[in-house]
């Protein structure tokens, strides 16, 4: 909402400088989000009068002109204008001066003769023919004005300084869309007294035959108030230079006297109103109905609109002349040759006018205030206030009856007044008296201890409501602020420690976190080869996405680290490790809301980057989640992972993820040129399968021996079944297994493997005997050999 | 006898002089103090020894013992001395070559900011609540007294599965579930994801984060509300650190307030920083409405509350200097590696 400080000043006494003005209204509650000084780029410009027009003696399309600017001697300004004439008032842009673009004018000459500055169009001065009709856009400015002296600055003769404020409102203070509402803000916020207007109606047309008229309100609830009045004889004309100028200060465009004066109305009043060409109402006969399926109405704005039942209109007998509270219909909209009005103001459902806006997709300034919910005690005077400008402006002849269809129910609401309450809500010590007088300011009286709200503030419903009014008055800033007081410890849950683990280790291990978008493009399934009936592709779509390539909640987060992978290594990054804790959206069948599973996903390639090193650190995340007897098992049917290099992670007989190499097709599908290797966990599963019930052993006082094993086993068989059979057989004095070498070649017959185990024995009771050790090793090799996996020779 | 010992102290410190290993010295010591040495061998006489002798005898072998064993002991030292000496000059290495790093990981700058926000509120006695993105329109909109068609709806660009159920556009929701299932006294913040439908640029994301808090008890008074924020901010920002409260509306608290922090960067002169207002806009807060209690269970007659909510990445992107939202998103490593 754009405020004219000039329009301001008609309601309230208020001089003080935009900035004061600003800080003080913002911190009782109407934000200033920006003030503009107008024409405050203008710098000596001033009234010059042309006192003679030469021919240029090089130029035949130059003139040369002396202009009388109030100094002593004349200026001389050459110019290529053709719209001047001697005793002209122009706009003089002086030796130094600064147009409305930031453009400096300086003395010069043109063609030979000097020229000691410029005479200026509207645009230089930043204006348009809309502020001044009688102009013309490409040509001098020429004064039409009577009042001013010569060199005089421009900007106070044409009225183009004033301040403009724009006011950030809150959706549940409609009342401030208006000058009196803000003003009324104002002299709440200053201490001044609100001086308001009532608008008197002389009436000049005192023909009351209007009875070839009528208005039906069909839907009493989508339009609580509707009230109307004929203007004839109208004289279609530019508005007044004040109305110009306040529009333009606010940014409305003027049109002409009858258009600007229902836009003025409700800038000043916030009641929207509109203006039917009476001639275009057919058989007389207003009704305010729902629109009928596929009925169709041509806007103001030239959109043919077709209309929905939903849609609420105004209509005469025969078609839609209006969408209620959005705009009206071209057909019968106010044109140049216009004589008879119908105007209006009235009250539309707020819920109706937002739907309508929606549907329509169209959003006007009238739709912006009536959603928010208007005030029907405003309408009349509203509606008495532009036939008062009518009759101001000579622009018609107001007839005497007021068409009024009331619907609504005039209860006003009443607030219980709790100072007590009050004073403990916010922790200040207010008298009510104190109280009393802050309510006062918002024209809210207090009577029988109950709070009277006006009209015109719905907002204001419970205590408390009253309690803002008060405190924003009394300054949110001067209450105290003390700390909470009782005990309440704060902490960690077990989960969220867990999660912090995770961060920490990954980091630790090498890995920088990312933060990825959780929607995805329905083509990321296709490149990571999900078949079509994959359980996968079922994803909750967003209805109103932003683009189809963030249409979809992702079921796995391996798409967005596979895309992180992408970028990065697109943009030439040697090496990335990369980790996130990420949520994967799977819907539930039956149920409202889907699953939100979090993945650990990690993602790896470049420099000594290879399975192993990401497999070693998935062991080291397990070991220090302390998640024990896990196990990998070779697995070949997850689509985007490598089927000859992918391991699940088992645990008790859950799969808690994958670690794997990502399958080449996947690699080039994401445009990655190396090899690149993912983690999988499923965050729930691993803080479900991890034990943090540690109990202290005690350190062995006796040492441990060591006994290397070179073993020759088939090729294929894997070595973790190898060592597995050894933990399974070796008995209670087996400390640990450790593979040392794999190899193959020479001396190795072919098809087969030699590996080196280290196995290491203790007891916690004694030093191991020589039998016990050997013992121990002739088990071990007796279920190797059982495995077909002998000594090595 | 005497001479014998004179000879025998020449020659013992004579050896020593020579010796070059700690074994020379050891042999040395062999040679003249052990069982079978020169000087043991000696003592051993001292029996045929008159009277008269022996104690003269005796004191003078001691004092040489004593005497050759004090060499010995300083000609060990210097010896183990030197090659101590040696071998830390031949080991000299150059210590400005590069040193052998491990790779780290880095944090997300938007998790260093969270985590410390957490830890300020848990540390003022706060948990932290987790919950569902994908959310119903009650929980999102409704309980927060936001019905259908509310115009302040239109201040958060929703994005919607179906017409109950959408990407939830504030971590409020996680605030009512919390409220409907615990009893008072309840302190809360609940960090995360929100999404609105804002096109990507410099300064929006359809996906951000955000840290909104609640606390509910008897007696909680605006006071608190500002006290606790005044707190959190001058643990974040410092002891220095000033807000400011402007009336604001939320629907689901009354009355509301926005909070502006001083500007860091001119001190609340005005700066481009700040666009010249001195302070930025940083919270939305205010007392919990009561409409907003009553739904979620909680008799607003006994008790009341306050709610804020604050957006993680103005924090982030402030403290880091970083004008690009996308940044954040995007996790070039280049980028990550900054922090």
């Amino acid at each position: 909402m754009n405020l004219s400080m000039k329009w301001l000043k008609d309601f309230v006494d208020i001089d003080v400088s935009p900035t004061e003005f600003a800080e003080k209204m913002t911190m009782s509650g109407s934000k200033v989000e920006k003030y503009t000084v107008e024409g405050e780029s203008l710098n000596r410009i001033v009234v010059g009068k042309v006192l003679t027009i030469e021919p240029h003696p090089n130029a035949d399309k130059l003139v040369v002109c002396k202009v009388d600017v109030g100094a002593e001697e004349p200026v001389q300004i050459v110019t290529g204008a053709k719209n001047l004439a001697v005793n002209d008032i122009v706009p003089v842009a002086l030796d130094g001066s600064t147009l409305a673009d930031g453009t400096k004018i300086k003395k010069s000459k043109l063609r030979g003769v000097e020229s000691c500055g410029m005479m200026c169009s509207l645009i230089e001065l930043g204006l348009s023919v809309n502020d001044f009709p009688h102009a013309v856009e490409d040509g001098i400015f020429v004064l039409d004005e009577q009042n001013y002296s010569l060199g005089q600055d421009i900007r106070e003769v044409i009225g183009i300084d004033d301040v403009t404020v724009e006011f950030e409102i809150t959706p549940n203070r409609a009342d401030c869309l208006s000058v009196i509402g803000l003003a009324r803000e104002v002299a709440a916020t200053f201490d001044k007294n609100l001086r308001l207007h009532m608008p008197e109606v002389k009436i000049c047309n005192n023909d009351s035959d209007n009875a070839d008229l009528s208005v039906t309100v069909a839907e009493k609830s989508l339009c609580p108030f509707y009230s109307a009045r004929v203007v004839r004889n109208v004289k279609i004309a530019p508005s007044p230079r004040f109305i110009r100028e306040r529009l333009r200060a606010v940014g409305v465009r003027s049109i002409n006297n009858i258009v600007d004066i229902t836009n003025y109305v409700m800038l000043e009043y916030g009641q929207p109103m509109h203006a039917f060409d009476l001639r275009r109402i057919d058989d007389g006969q207003i009704t305010v109905r729902k629109a009928t399926k596929g009925e169709v109405i041509v806007t103001l704005d030239g959109v043919e609109r077709e209309l929905s039942e939903n849609n609420l209109v105004i209509a005469d007998t025969q078609k839609p002349i209006a969408l209620a509270g959005v705009m009206g219909g071209e057909f019968s909209s106010v044109s140049g040759d216009t004589t008879e009005i119908l105007l209006e103001a009235a009250i539309f459902d707020p819920i109706a006018v937002r739907k309508a806006s929606k549907e329509q997709n169209l959003r006007t300034d009238s739709s912006f205030r009536f959603e928010k919910g208007l005030d029907k005690n405003n309408c009349i005077p509203a509606l008495n206030r532009a036939c008062e400008l009518i009759e101001l402006l000579d622009a018609g002849e107001v007839c005497s009856q007021t068409f009024v269809v009331d619907n609504t129910d005039s209860q006003v609401t009443k607030i219980p007044f709790d100072p007590d309450f009050i004073n403990r809500f916010l922790n200040i010590n207010l008298s009510s008296d104190e109280m009393i007088s802050i309510l006062s300011k918002v024209e809210c009286k207090v009577v029988n201890d109950e709070v009277i709200v006006p009209s015109f503030r719905p907002d204001l419903k419970i205590k408390n409501d009253i309690a803002e009014e008060i405190a924003r008055f009394y300054g949110y800033n001067n209450i105290a602020s003390t700390p909470l007081r009782g005990s309440h410890y704060g902490k960690y849950t077990d989960r969220q420690r867990f999660d912090q683990k995770i961060n920490a280790t990954m980091g630790a291990l090498g890995a920088s976190e990312i933060t990825t978008y959780s929607f995805v493009s329905p083509r990321e399934y296709d490149k990571i080869l999900l078949p079509d009936d994959h359980l996968l592709r079922k994803s909750i779509v967003i209805s109103n996405p932003l683009g189809e390539d963030t249409s979809l909640m992702r079921t796995t987060a391996v798409v967005s680290m596979l895309g992180v992978l992408s970028s990065n290594y697109s943009h030439k990054n040697e090496t990335a490790q990369l980790f996130e804790i990420a949520r994967e959206y799977i819907p539930i069948e039956n149920s409202d809301l889907p699953a939100e599973n979090h993945k650990l996903i990690a993602g790896f390639y470049g420099l000594n980057v290879d399975f192993l090193q990401v497999k070693g650190i998935c062991e080291n995340l397990l070991d220090n989640l302390f998640i024990r007897d896990y196990d990998f098992v070779a697995c070949s049917d997850v689509t985007y992972f490598h089927p000859g290099r992918c391991a699940k992670v088992c645990c008790n007989n859950t799969i808690l993820g994958y670690v794997a190499e990502v399958h080449p097709a996947v690699l080039e599908n994401y445009g990655i040129g190396t090899r690149a290797y993912i983690i999988e966990l499923n965050v729930d599963k691993l803080f479900a399968s991890a034990n943090f019930d540690i109990t202290y052993k005690l350190i062995p006082k006796f040492a441990s021996v060591n006994r290397d094993l070179a073993l020759i086993c088939d090729k294929s068989t894997p070595v973790g079944e190898l060592k597995k059979t050894i933990e399974k057989s070796a008995g209670s004095l087996l400390e640990n297994v450790a593979i040392f070498d794999v190899y193959e070649g020479e001396q190795i017959p072919k098809g087969k493997k030699s590996v080196a185990v280290n196995i290491s024995l203790q007891s916690e009771s004694s030093t191991l005997t020589e039998e016990q050790i050997n013992s121990a090793i002739k088990k071990i090799i007796k279920a190797l050999e059982a495995q077909s996996i002998t000594l090595r020779s | 006898m005497q001479t014998q010992l004179k000879n025998i102290k020449v020659e013992a410190e004579k050896e020593i002089e020579l010796a070059k290993t700690p074994k020379d010295i050891e042999d040395i010591r062999v040679k003249y103090l052990g069982k079978k040495g020169a000087l043991t061998a000696i003592l051993k006489q001292m029996g045929s020894l008159s009277n008269d002798d022996r104690p003269i005898i005796g004191q003078m072998a001691n004092e040489i013992r004593d005497y050759i064993s004090g060499k010995i002991d300083a000609g060990m030292k210097k010896i183990k001395k030197a090659k101590l000496d040696e071998q830390l000059s031949s080991e000299k290495i150059d210590v400005t070559l590069p040193g052998v790093c491990k790779p780290l990981g880095h944090k997300h700058p938007l998790n260093i900011v969270l985590d410390e926000v957490k830890e300020i509120f848990v540390g003022m006695g706060f948990d932290i609540v987790d919950g569902p993105e994908i959310e119903t329109d009650y929980y999102n909109f409704e309980a927060l007294n936001m019905l259908k068609h509310h115009p302040a709806r239109d201040t958060q660009d929703t994005f919607y599965i179906d017409e109950n159920t959408l990407l939830r556009t504030q971590t409020s929701c996680v605030q009512i579930r919390t409220m409907e299932s615990s009893e008072p006294p309840i302190r809360m913040i609940s960090p995360g994801r929100v999404y609105r439908s804002d096109a990507v640029d410099a300064t929006h994301s359809p996906v951000f984060h955000q840290v909104e808090g609640l606390v509910v008890d008897r007696g909680i008074t605006f006071s608190d509300l500002k006290g606790t924020l005044e707190t959190f901010f001058q643990a974040l920002y410092g002891q220095g650190c000033v807000i400011r409260l402007r009336p604001h509306h939320f629907p689901y608290t009354e009355p509301s307030a926005e909070v502006d922090v001083q500007c860091f960067s001119c001190g609340g002169h005005g700066c481009r920083l700040c666009k010249n207002e001195g302070w930025i806009e940083i919270l939305g807060c205010g007392m919990v409405h009561p409409v907003v209690l009553k739904n979620c269970g909680i008799d607003p007659k006994i008790y009341s509350g306050f709610a804020f909510g604050v957006g993680l990445e103005r924090i982030a992107m402030r403290r880091y200097n970083i004008n690009d939202m996308r940044l954040f998103y995007e996790n070039d490593v280049r980028f990550l590696n900054q922090f």
